[in-house]
């Protein structure tokens, strides 16, 4: 699918030396090829890393491993959009926004390392907050694992798909540096880890750590992370089956005292 | 006097897998990653994981499995250690189930099984089509609680650049830089695991992710260890072809129904299940590879003329296969934009994984005393070629194997690693930063990218499907005046934080220096077997090369010398592989 009469890719991005130094933005324009993804274009700019208007510079510095929008890693704004810069095709960028130069910038919510590279550890933290895994005795043989219904795999695994790539927090009104809100991603997860059979026998300790502070009640239920989710969950759902959640682990606490 | 620590490499299946073993027999680890562990190329492994869980009513067995392993791999495979994978695949798989692994069900809640190729039972456990994203989530997050509990330290996008040893050459740990600052650090250790990964990146477009350049391996190459096997190189035979990867369309496609065929006087060809009645579409992959590449090479028959043939679901319930498949399907419609339920997806073989790696003994240990190594960066499962859905498997068994390993090894020592390493930790530290402050300064002419690109368009030609000594011998001339030109860089980035750059240059002279041991252990090998196809030895050939390659480096020539060992035939005597 070609574009016709097309002849760069124009970039134009926002860039930042190291973590302390100011943002500047530089223009590339990337002889045009079919067939192409923003990190095929950020490749070719390393092997020619030269401006639009004809300056050597410092080759772009961002993130990105598997190029097939499985590993989360190549997170990026790209015309204001959080997406996986892997699976945004340029031919189809072009075809929605013409022939103007197409924005990336890095992401909001995290500390800028360099260029368009950002430090997502809060994330991953926010995971240790909620207790997100399956407690397990140990990783020994045992025996055969717990049954679980075709429903309810069908459910989890669709959450299992969370590659904590930070597009929904990104898009999330309530989440940023000064909230400690952990975010739809990880509100999702519990649902995951609650639905099994041995992760259930925990479900407390991940409901106590949801209604708490930064827990669920920051939801705002502005519904962005489910527009911007590449891998299509279902977080404004889930988020409200574990409203219900929540709220029953309230009553039976408060009723318990 | 410092406690007991271990480091282990690579964040992967294998990796988090071995941290896992020794972090519950509470012994820190510092686990050091090129990526977030949860980014690691794992996640791309799709169709399932190998066990004979025997839940389909075939008679499946361990003794099957093994046979299939042994007999896929074209006898090259040591089958003591073998035998020992498939005896561990079920517990592995339950276990991992009751980590919450999202493996798709039965209607009576069990793990339901697909076939897969070079076999004829059910014998693959599955999530989908995202079995490996699934698989190594689960171990994220085992070991996330590991590091709760304060036996796990993660040094992620860090990069090990080089070994510590003593002065009696036992591994003593890790120089590690990190991306972001570029700090040069000693991770002083009592053992070491390495478990890296594969090496798909020396061929440029691979259905591999960028961050396996085989790096790390060729830095325990270069300390002495054999590296073995490394011209079994797998090229799966269906991956979506693209402008900056090759993207993999599981096996499981096939597995679950999918049909490869091409046009031939007009009309559809099935032309693997015309030339092979027993196991059709599910041929071992260098079978299938070999087939579509004849096809559209020497018959002309791509689809279009060009090198492509179809990978076809579209007489499949949309149903069954977004429960099954979906996975991929995405990933095709997503990056090509034809609806895979519709009509058939344009495939072709692409670099996909490396039988062979870093040389261990049956216990994962390297020659290097302390030295470990796991996954798809060791040499030990798959002989000539792996079978699908055996990878995850052996990723996650060396895993069990390497991890227990290194606690034994820990018990036999007497003296901390603190005691034994004298200065050499900051020796080592000195030379590196010298080092990095010499990359930092290379200014000639040479684009590392545009250079790596050379090199694995030659490498694609001579190196893959079909191997000829005469090209194999230029390929390796060609290699030399690489690694001249790569003397002679431009690095480009002039950034002090986060260059990228700099990294990749010293990733591209390891890409470098194992490509030369592909191509020379390929040359040597005057046979064909398994992935590794010569037509002017289209024969197997056991009483010549029944045998392990070992590559050594030479600091001399700084080139492989090589030499022969043994294969472990002791529990099944090699017969012709037909199918």
């Amino acid at each position: 699918m070609a574009v016709q009469n097309v002849q760069y890719i124009k970039l134009k991005i926002k860039r930042r030396d190291n973590p302390s130094s100011p943002s500047y933005w530089q223009d590339f324009h990337i002889p045009y090829r079919p067939n192409m993804n923003i990190v095929s274009a950020l490749m070719e700019i390393r092997k020619n890393p030269v401006t639009a208007d004809g300056q050597q510079v410092n080759p772009v510095v961002w993130e990105c491993n598997c190029l097939e929008e499985v590993c989360g890693a190549c997170t990026m704004l790209i015309n204001g959009v959080p997406r996986q810069a892997c699976a945004a095709l340029t031919d189809k960028l072009i075809e929605k926004y013409g022939d103007r130069p197409i924005e990336l910038a890095p992401l909001t919510k995290f500390p800028v390392i360099r260029d368009l590279m950002v430090d997502r550890t809060k994330m991953f933290d926010n995971l240790k907050r909620v207790h997100a895994w399956v407690q397990v005795d140990g990783s020994w043989t045992i025996d055969r694992g717990p049954r679980l219904s075709e429903k309810d795999q069908r459910i989890a695994y669709e959450i299992s798909h969370c590659m904590t790539c930070g597009c929904c927090v990104e898009a999330c009104p309530n989440y940023n540096s000064k909230s400690d809100f952990v975010g739809p991603n990880a509100i999702a997860q519990v649902r995951m880890f609650n639905l099994h059979a041995i992760g259930r026998m925990q479900a407390d300790e991940r409901l106590e750590a949801l209604t708490g502070p930064g827990g669920i009640q920051d939801c705002g239920n502005s519904q962005n992370c489910k527009q911007v989710c590449p891998k299509h969950i279902n977080l404004t759902a889930h988020i409200a089956a574990m409203n219900r959640q929540a709220n029953a682990y309230i009553l039976k606490s408060f009723l318990d005292k | 006097m410092e406690k007991t620590k271990v480091v282990v490499v690579g964040g992967g299946l294998a990796g988090l897998m071995s941290t896992l073993k020794i972090a519950e027999k509470q012994i820190p680890v510092d686990l050091i990653s090129l990526v977030p562990v949860k980014r690691s190329h794992s996640v791309c492994a799709q169709g399932g994981v190998n066990a004979a869980l025997d839940t389909k009513g075939e008679h499946d067995s361990v003794d099957q499995h093994f046979y299939d392993t042994v007999y896929g791999g074209d006898f090259l495979a040591n089958q003591t250690p073998v035998r020992g994978l498939v005896e561990n695949a079920p517990g592995l798989i339950y276990a991992m189930d009751r980590m919450g692994v999202q493996f798709t069900r039965t209607s009576e809640g069990l793990l339901d099984l697909r076939r897969f190729g070079g076999v004829k039972n059910k014998r693959t456990a599955f999530a989908g089509a995202t079995t490996g994203q699934q698989l190594l989530y689960a171990l994220d997050e085992q070991v996330r609680r590991q590091e709760v509990l304060g036996l796990v330290t993660k040094y992620e996008n860090w990069e090990m650049i080089d070994l510590i040893l003593d002065d009696n050459g036992v591994c003593k740990g890790v120089v590690a830089q990190d991306l972001a600052t570029m700090e040069i650090k000693e991770f002083v250790a009592d053992a070491v695991v390495i478990a890296t990964g594969g090496a798909g990146m020396i061929y440029g477009r691979s259905t591999n992710s960028v961050i396996n350049t085989g790096s790390a391996a060729a830095i325990v190459y270069k300390h002495g260890v054999p590296f073995a096997n490394g011209e079994f190189v797998q090229i799966h035979p269906t991956a979506m072809p693209g402008d900056d990867k090759n993207r993999l369309m599981s096996e499981s496609a096939r597995g679950d129904g999918a049909r490869v065929w091409t046009y031939k006087d007009g009309k559809p060809w099935y032309f693997l299940e015309e030339r092979y009645p027993a196991y059709g579409n599910l041929v071992p992959r260098d079978i299938a590879a070999r087939e579509i590449y004849d096809v559209c090479v020497n018959m002309g028959l791509g689809i279009d003329g060009k090198n492509q043939v179809y990978l076809d679901l579209s007489h499949l319930p949309d149903d069954y296969l977004d429960r099954r498949l979906k996975g991929i399907m995405d990933i095709y419609q997503t990056f090509h934009g034809d609806d895979p339920h519709k009509v058939p997806m344009k495939i072709f073989p692409s670099v996909h994984y490396f039988m062979g790696g870093i040389h261990v003994d049956w216990e994962h240990q390297t020659r290097i005393p302390g030295l470990f190594a796991a996954g798809e960066c060791d040499y030990m499962y798959h002989g000539a070629n792996r079978l699908g859905a055996n990878s995850l498997l052996s990723a996650m068994h060396s895993g069990t194997v390497a991890g227990p390993a290194v606690v034994k090894y820990l018990g036999t020592l007497t003296k901390t690693a603190a005691e034994s390493i004298g200065n050499n930790a900051e020796l080592v530290v000195r030379k590196q930063q010298a080092e990095h402050d010499k990359l930092t300064k290379m200014d000639g002419k040479e684009n590392p990218y545009k250079l790596h690109e050379e090199m694995s368009d030659i490498m694609y030609r001579n190196a893959t499907i079909v191997r000829v000594n005469k090209n194999l011998e230029e390929t390796d001339v060609k290699l030399q005046e690489f690694q001249e030109r790569w003397k002679n860089i431009n690095v480009t980035d002039m950034g002090g934080y986060s260059n990228q750059t700099v990294m990749y240059v010293r990733q591209l002279r390891g890409m470098m220096d194992l490509a030369r041991v592909i191509v020379g252990g390929a040359l040597r090998r005057n046979e064909s077997r398994g992935s590794h196809y010569k037509p002017e030895f289209p024969k197997r050939d056991d009483e010549n090369f029944l045998k392990t390659t070992l590559a050594i480096y030479n600091e001399k020539t700084g080139a492989p010398d090589f030499s022969w060992e043994e294969v472990d035939t002791s529990l099944l005597k090699p017969v012709e592989r037909k199918y």
